[in-house]
């Protein structure tokens, strides 16, 4: 499988990355040689193999239902690029 | 005493214990040689007087009998783990001004061990790279030179290049590190230094910043074995706020040093002989397993038939990750932001500013196996293949091998701009030894082995069972003891 410009464009969107046109190609030529290097799965037989959920036979642990952490609002807030009073502020989504 | 930063981290340990030297000259030696070792640019901040304040309490707690077991030792931290109130970028513009307001629980261990923390080390961008040439705060120079040519910038490995050269360069005793493909072991064996990544889940992931979730582990690069043991120690342990680390007591590792290897079964697997690797690569290999047997090892060859499948998973699943763990920088709750015309060109103009261009390709990779219609070809194909490749070592652990000898990297450390400038592939091969280990989730650890002909220094890795880093440590010393001994660079960068 390989892709074309518009596939870059595409996935560029889906990645939310701005990409200029100047870059397209040279992105199209990097995507393919790294989906040509990884080709070689398709001949990996793997009928009856169960996808690795995890490398350690483990039980997750879990823990009582119960608030442990908050009250932090100025630590939570405190890289925010744009702030107003305990908001973060992005620009309108909803008109 | 002369130079303190001659000494190893055990030897300033004992130094420290037995009132030979104060932590604060030890601090101001280290923080003396970092500043004089800008030109190699090691670290991305410098924090000098948190740690003379540090070495300040230090020696009050040692003074008051209440030392912890890294209490007064200098060492660094790479800058993908957050520090409390200092800048943690991750080598990335996007986190170029970020400040935690907490610690991770790794580095929290070592400062509640008493360590003293210099700074945070350089790295390739959201440690994506084997040369630190990705790094949006310049590349980091080794200390290390090619014989007869001193004009070439030779690159520290990657990604914890800088904890590598720092360590090398003897700025600090020790360096946090992070490996998700080989980078931890991949810089080690690149500066002639020690580096281990414990079984996934030995140490928390908490307040490191993900790169690929199921592969990220956190581990130590030290001069001496003995240093990487006692380091693990401190990084190592459960933590209730990363469900995948592992409720299980931390051995004293220092103390597998010097145990006998007699009868211990050493598996070299046969699928590693890659064609076209290098005589100089395979003569390594064959020393090592040389050394081994003359200390008692029994030597087995093995096979794991799905090598050579391990590095094309690797670059399906890591960019899977990648490109859901760095959805986050988004330039809402922290990091830059660039303006746009709506929310979505916010987000494009942001990310596409903020990230550099190793960083964008293996986000957009990962997207695409994610999407609708390659996932199955892609992402679930890897998934099962990574099953395959961890059965492989299952059943030569079941078979009753204790570890596997191998070379950590298919060549010395090249200088910058040598390799991947036309395709990413060539930089990727650098991981073919060390990317196997961290799909299986097993311990690996690099341990210099000798010099190529061209004066690098070049590692041999040993891949043990899971949370089986004891047999790596008692194994490595020995290799360790029989290899010629590394005379590290001398100081050319000062005045440079």
């Amino acid at each position: 499988m390989s892709v074309d410009p518009a596939v870059v464009r595409r996935i560029a969107h889906l990645s939310r990355i701005a990409v200029e046109d100047k870059e397209v190609e040279r992105l199209n030529g990097e995507i393919n040689a790294i989906l040509t290097f990884v080709e070689t799965l398709s001949s990996v037989d793997v009928a009856g193999v169960e996808p690795i959920a995890s490398v350690l036979p483990m039980q997750m642990k879990k823990r009582a239902d119960v608030v442990t952490d908050g009250g932090i609002v100025d630590d939570i807030l405190a890289n925010a690029p744009v702030r107003e009073d305990n908001y973060f502020v992005v620009p309108k989504v909803v008109e | 005493m002369s130079d303190l930063t001659l000494l190893s981290l055990a030897e300033a340990r004992d130094a420290l214990k037995s009132k030979k030297i104060s932590a604060l000259e030890l601090t101001r030696a280290h923080v003396e040689a970092m500043e004089a070792a800008r030109p190699l640019n090691c670290f991305i901040t410098e924090t000098p007087e948190l740690a003379l304040a540090q070495a300040t309490q230090s020696d009050a707690k040692i003074a008051r009998g209440e030392a912890g077991p890294l209490e007064g030792l200098p060492l660094g931290i790479k800058d993908l783990y957050c520090s409390k109130g200092v800048r943690t970028t991750a080598a990335s513009r996007i986190l170029g001004n970020f400040t935690p307001t907490y610690e991770s629980t790794v580095s929290g261990n070592l400062l509640r061990d008493g360590a003293v923390t210099l700074g945070k080390l350089n790295l390739d961008e959201f440690a994506m790279g084997s040369s630190n040439e990705t790094s949006a705060f310049g590349p980091v120079i080794s200390p290390w030179r090619r014989k007869g040519d001193p004009a070439a910038k030779i690159v520290p490995g990657g990604s914890s290049g800088g904890s590598s050269a720092a360590v090398a360069a003897r700025l600090c005793l020790g360096a946090t590190a992070t490996d998700t493909g080989g980078s931890i072991r991949q810089p080690a064996a690149f500066t002639g230094t020690v580096g281990i990544k414990p079984t996934y889940g030995r140490c928390s992931r908490w307040g490191i910043v993900a790169f690929a979730s199921s592969l990220d582990q956190a581990g130590p690069i030290t001069r001496t074995v003995r240093d990487a043991a006692i380091m693990l120690r401190s990084m190592a342990g459960h933590d209730p706020r990363d469900t995948t680390s592992v409720d299980a007591p931390v051995p004293d590792y220092e103390k597998s040093m010097g145990a006998s290897l007699k009868g211990r079964r050493i598996g070299v697997p046969k699928e590693y002989r890659l064609d076209g690797l290098s005589a100089e690569i395979l003569a390594l290999w064959d020393q090592g397993v040389a050394w081994l047997k003359d200390a008692g090892a029994e030597i087995v060859e093995i096979s794991l038939p799905h090598t050579k499948y391990a590095l094309p998973t690797y670059y399906i699943i890591a960019p899977a990750e990648a490109s859901s763990n760095l959805a986050r920088y988004d330039g809402v709750r922290y990091g830059i932001r660039e303006t746009g015309r709506d929310i979505a060109d916010m987000y494009e103009k942001t990310r596409a500013k903020g990230f550099g261009q190793e960083v964008r390709r293996r986000i957009m990779i990962g997207t695409y196996v994610l999407s609708a219609g390659y996932y199955d070809a892609y992402y679930v194909r890897a998934q099962k293949v990574r099953s395959l490749i961890k059965q492989d070592f299952d059943t030569v652990f079941a078979a009753g091998v204790d570890a596997v000898l191998t070379p950590a990297t298919p060549s010395p450390a090249f200088a910058q701009g040598e390799q991947g400038s036309t395709d990413p592939v060539e930089m990727y091969l650098n991981d073919v030894f060390t990317v196997t280990v961290n799909m299986a989730g097993l311990p690996g650890l690099s341990v210099p082995s000798g010099l190529a002909a061209n004066g690098l220094p070049l590692g041999l890795q040993l891949i043990g069972r899971p949370f089986d880093e004891e047999t790596l440590f008692s194994l490595a010393g020995a290799i360790e003891q029989a290899a010629p001994k590394i005379d590290y660079p001398q100081a050319w960068w000062r005045g440079a």
